[in-house]
């Protein structure tokens, strides 16, 4: 049963400068209960489409494509029935909870405000309610009167964990949950997540740029790059085995500790990631791409399908796999 | 720290930097090598004896030592209102009794524009930099620009040449009619007539101002991330803006608009002079003319002080809507 | 690892974040040669950007007009034709063809005083900016960038000058001074600083947090070259945008302080002008062309500037454009 399906998602956002290509043909697809990550450098897509899913962009932002939301289109859904889909078919775990939350109102008042738009408590059984949400997270139900200043980091990010299970959606988007914090929180941030996510049977769609995070949470994983998605497949596939250029430098840009790999190869990607507006020809990624060839910087890979349930952008791993190179046709 | 302490904390403030007023009004004078004598009685163009200045330098305290002498007791007479005796304007009358006939006026015109002018100013921004770009924000921002743009005097000149020389609505300048004694209504409304012209400048002067800072401190708070998280929770528009944008848009928004306060004091002081307006701007203009010093340390004395009257007002509000700088 | 050739494998040259090919700097030169290029660039880069910048083009435009009008009044105008032993015209006349902004009480054409108040109400508007972006830079860039005991001492003082009313102040300064166009520049650049000093002593912490401070510090940098090199550089844009919207206001205040008659009596100023024909009675005798013409000069110049600052600001601060 599908939660979220994405058919070919474009997204441009509308500047003075022109317009900006932020997603340029993406498929995603998430069943009830699983947990699929969504990988990338910064630049490369995928908070915009996080943001898209409950059409979160500013209104001149150009988006076509389809999202299907538990079975229901939300580009095509009128504001009314929008605003009852927030929160309520799906949440978002803001990244830097440092700002996603009113300094100037109490962590519990905010909370509330979640279930009372939606009718479902009145002001006094919402708090009660938000009190039992604390705890689920970790949380004593006295910091319902705190201010957001009062909170650590961790603290905050929990708060809202709690606030977007709230309406008891049955997906929820995790934008860069963990990266504003420190390691140690970090795991115990990671942990709850899992934890809930097991506990509750919800989907998840997992953004982050840390890899090594999202083979530990997902069941499967998506690699993005320059708005289009480059690799996907089984999250310990993905990670362990990639084919792609880009999720091996990506996977090799994160050392687990104590994983004796990284020991001995400290690898990183040189370079940064293209600017929207000036994508390169063929495959965005050659210029930093330590095996291309010259077919690259002329011809677009597509999805090809490169093992079980995987598929991989890349002339090269179209090339191995149907032993024909593209500059011999 | 709480609530009580943070009300202690900021009274206190004030009151020191009332204090360093009070010393820097008295050093001003003192700053130049001339004779204070001489510069008291400058404007009164008075050819006076050695005798004479002896005699006036003794009544003046001026023939004790500067520090601490003098100074002791300036801030005694001071602490105790005494702001002088006027010299020119009206010989030997106590400055704070000129102050006192002509505060009330000042106090009704300042305060009723500013009244007007925050409002409409604040209520204009929010829907302005809400609906960023379209008619009325376009329309509003010029109109500000040009009135922000505009010396206060002048736009008092316009509306006199306006509404007064042309079209006689209202009088051209006065605080009643001379010569006709009316009484209980008759008299509040020609005190109403012939303030309506000077408020209406003053009003306008300063609309400009507040909408353009209203406007930015929106649309500073529209680009916040909490805004979204309110969306995504399916809030609805109406409820952000009033919820969370305002609340924490209109915070920044009293702090400047509390700080520009001694400019709405300078433009009170020239469109006074235009409306001839007796009020303190008026009573100010007239003594620069003649010169008349004490009176004019008493006016920079008394605006300093209504400067950060409103500079504490301002942080007391902000204190009780934002927790961050009470607890820190 | 090896170091990334500049080539990639496939044989194109190596693409800039942007993905067109930068321009090589040329052979190896000096680090000041570099960073004088890179300056360069930088400001092309910000006039392509401020070009487009509907509101900065019409705010340089008026600008330039009225500095035409000034250069005009000090080089070409003739002195004679606002001093009142010379002129004939009809007093207090209604626009026409002769006198197209019409005359004032001496029967002196209203063009001609416009024009040669232009030259003071500029000049002094620069020249008491000037003197306040001065105290206002230093006092904001040393608190900001020495911290401690002599930011809180420099911030008591800055609050304080913020809180002073001042046209009171001006008016209390003057008559000590005595009324001039150095009390009126004097009097405004003294008063104008402390808005300037905070703006700017903001901007040196947010600087100061940045790595490249800490790197230089690493490498020995000391104070001085720090300031000169690091924190001034990047601290220019917030200045100059400041300092323009500082003309502006240093405008208006001097065209107050004629208009109360604290500058000097002998100078056409289109403050003064107004002064005049309010004591000539131009409100109540209806004679508008008097008061309208210098009113709406004096609305236009602040204006220009207005944009430009607001123009500046955009481009600096690209969250304020259309997302």
């Amino acid at each position: 049963m599908s939660v979220l399906s994405v058919r070919d998602l474009r997204i441009t956002y509308h500047t003075t400068a022109g317009g900006v290509p932020a997603v340029r043909g993406v498929d995603l697809e998430i069943d009830r209960g699983e947990v699929v990550g969504l990988a990338g450098e910064s630049g490369c897509g995928k908070s915009t489409i996080a943001a898209a899913i409950l059409r979160l962009l500013p209104a001149k932002t150009r988006i076509e494509g389809e999202i299907s939301l538990n079975g229901e289109d939300v580009l095509e859904m009128k504001p009314g029935h929008l605003r009852t889909v927030r929160w309520t078919g799906a949440s978002i775990i803001f990244q830097g909870a440092m700002h996603a939350l009113n300094p100037v109102k109490r962590v519990g008042d905010q909370i509330a405000e979640a279930i009372t738009t939606h009718h479902q408590a009145g002001e006094r059984e919402a708090l009660v309610r938000v009190g039992q949400l604390l705890e689920q997270v970790g949380l004593p139900p006295r910091r319902i009167a705190d201010y957001p200043h009062e909170l650590s980091g961790g603290q905050k990010q929990r708060v809202m964990i709690a606030m977007a299970l709230a309406c008891n959606p049955n997906l929820i988007i995790a934008d860069e949950p963990t990266t504003a914090l420190d390691v140690m929180v970090q795991a115990q941030v990671l942990a709850l997540l899992k934890e809930l996510q097991r506990e509750l049977g919800l989907a998840m769609l997992f953004i982050t740029h840390d890899l090594s995070v999202l083979v530990e949470v997902s069941d499967r994983l998506a690699i993005m790059y320059a708005g289009q998605i480059v690799e996907d497949g089984p999250a310990q596939d993905v990670f362990y085995r990639p084919a792609h250029p880009y999720t091996k430098a990506l996977a090799g840009a994160f050392p687990e500790i104590g994983d004796q790999r990284f020991r001995r190869k400290p690898s990183g990607l040189g370079g940064d990631p293209p600017d929207p507006q000036r994508i390169p020809s063929g495959c965005p990624f050659h210029p930093r791409c330590p095996v291309a060839f010259d077919s690259c910087p002329t011809v677009e890979p597509r999805l090809f399908a490169s093992g079980e349930g995987r598929r991989a952008a890349c002339l090269l791993v179209e090339g191995a796999l149907t032993g024909v190179r593209k500059d011999e046709s | 720290m709480g609530t009580r302490t943070y009300v202690l904390k900021k009274a206190v403030q004030a009151l020191l930097t009332l204090f360093a007023v009070v010393v820097f009004n008295f050093f001003l004078f003192r700053v130049l090598p001339s004779d204070p004598i001489d510069l008291l009685t400058r404007g009164a163009g008075l050819r006076l004896s050695p005798a004479d200045k002896a005699e006036l330098r003794h009544e003046y305290g001026l023939d004790k030592p500067v520090f601490p002498g003098q100074f002791v007791s300036y801030v005694e007479d001071t602490a105790r209102l005494d702001l002088g005796t006027s010299i020119i304007l009206d010989q030997g009358r106590k400055v704070r009794s000129l102050f006192a006939e002509y505060a009330i006026p000042t106090l009704i015109l300042v305060g009723s524009s500013t009244v007007f002018s925050l409002i409409l100013g604040v209520l204009m921004g929010i829907y302005g930099g809400w609906r960023r770009g379209r008619k009325f924000d376009m329309f509003s921002m010029g109109f500000s620009l040009v009135l922000y743009s505009m010396p206060e005097f002048w736009l008092g000149m316009l509306l006199i040449l306006l509404f007064s020389t042309t079209l006689g609505w209202f009088p051209s300048s006065g605080r009643a009619t001379l010569g006709v004694d009316y009484t209980g209504f008759h008299h509040f409304t020609d005190i109403i007539n012939h303030l309506f012209l000077p408020a209406l400048t003053l009003t306008l002067a300063y609309l400009g101002e507040y909408y353009l800072i209203m406007r930015s401190s929106l649309l500073d708070v529209l680009g916040e991330d909490y805004i979204t998280t309110a969306r995504a929770k399916g809030v609805r528009e109406k409820w952000v803006l009033r919820r969370h944008a305002v609340r924490n848009a209109l915070l920044p928004t009293i702090t400047l608009i509390a700080l520009s306060f001694g400019f709405v004091l300078g433009g009170a002081i020239t469109v006074e002079f235009v409306f001839g307006y007796k009020g303190l701007g008026g009573l100010t203009y007239e003594a620069l003319r003649s010169q008349d010093l004490p009176v004019l340390q008493g006016i920079f004395f008394i605006a300093s002080a209504a400067v950060i009257f409103a500079n504490l007002v301002s942080d007391l509000i902000y204190g009780h809507f934002d927790p961050r700088v009470r607890n820190a | 690892m090896a170091l990334k050739p500049p080539i990639a494998p496939s044989g194109e040259p190596r693409r800039a974040a942007s993905g067109v090919p930068e321009e090589p700097l040329g052979p190896i030169s000096s680090p000041r040669r570099i960073a004088w290029v890179r300056r360069r660039r930088a400001l092309g880069r910000f006039w392509s950007e401020y070009r487009h910048n509907k509101m900065g083009i019409a705010g340089i435009g008026i600008l330039l007009f009225f500095v035409g009008m000034a250069l005009f009044a000090t080089f070409v105008a003739n002195p004679q034709s606002v001093d009142p032993s010379y002129v004939s015209g009809p007093v207090r006349h209604a626009p026409t063809l002769r006198f197209p902004l019409g005359t004032d009480n001496f029967g002196i054409s209203v063009l001609s005083l416009i024009v040669a108040g232009s030259k003071i109400s500029l000049l002094v508007g620069l020249t008491a900016s000037v003197i306040t972006m001065l105290i206002g830079a230093v006092v904001g860039i040393v608190a900001g960038y020495r911290g401690g005991a002599v930011d809180t001492l420099l911030m008591r003082i800055t609050d304080f000058g913020l809180v002073l009313p001042w046209l009171a102040l001006a008016i209390v300064l003057a008559s000590i001074m005595g009324p001039s166009l150095t009390t009126i520049i004097l009097v405004i650049g003294l008063t104008s600083w402390p808005g300037t000093a905070r703006l700017v002593r903001a901007q040196v912490l947010s600087i100061r947090e940045r790595p490249y401070i800490e790197r230089s510090r690493a490498l020995g940098a000391g104070d001085g070259h720090m300031i000169i090199h690091h924190v001034l550089p990047n601290a220019m844009p917030v200045i100059l945008a400041n300092a323009v919207l500082v003309v502006a206001i240093a405008i208006l205040s001097e065209t107050s302080l004629s208009f109360l008659g604290l500058g000097d009596p002998l100078t056409v100023s289109w403050g003064s002008i107004i002064e005049n024909a309010f004591a000539g009675g131009a409100t109540t005798l209806g004679a508008w062309w008097w008061i309208v013409a210098p009113g709406v000069c004096i609305v236009l110049v602040v204006m220009s500037f207005t944009f430009i600052g607001f123009a500046l600001d955009e481009i600096i601060n690209p969250r304020l454009r259309e997302r």
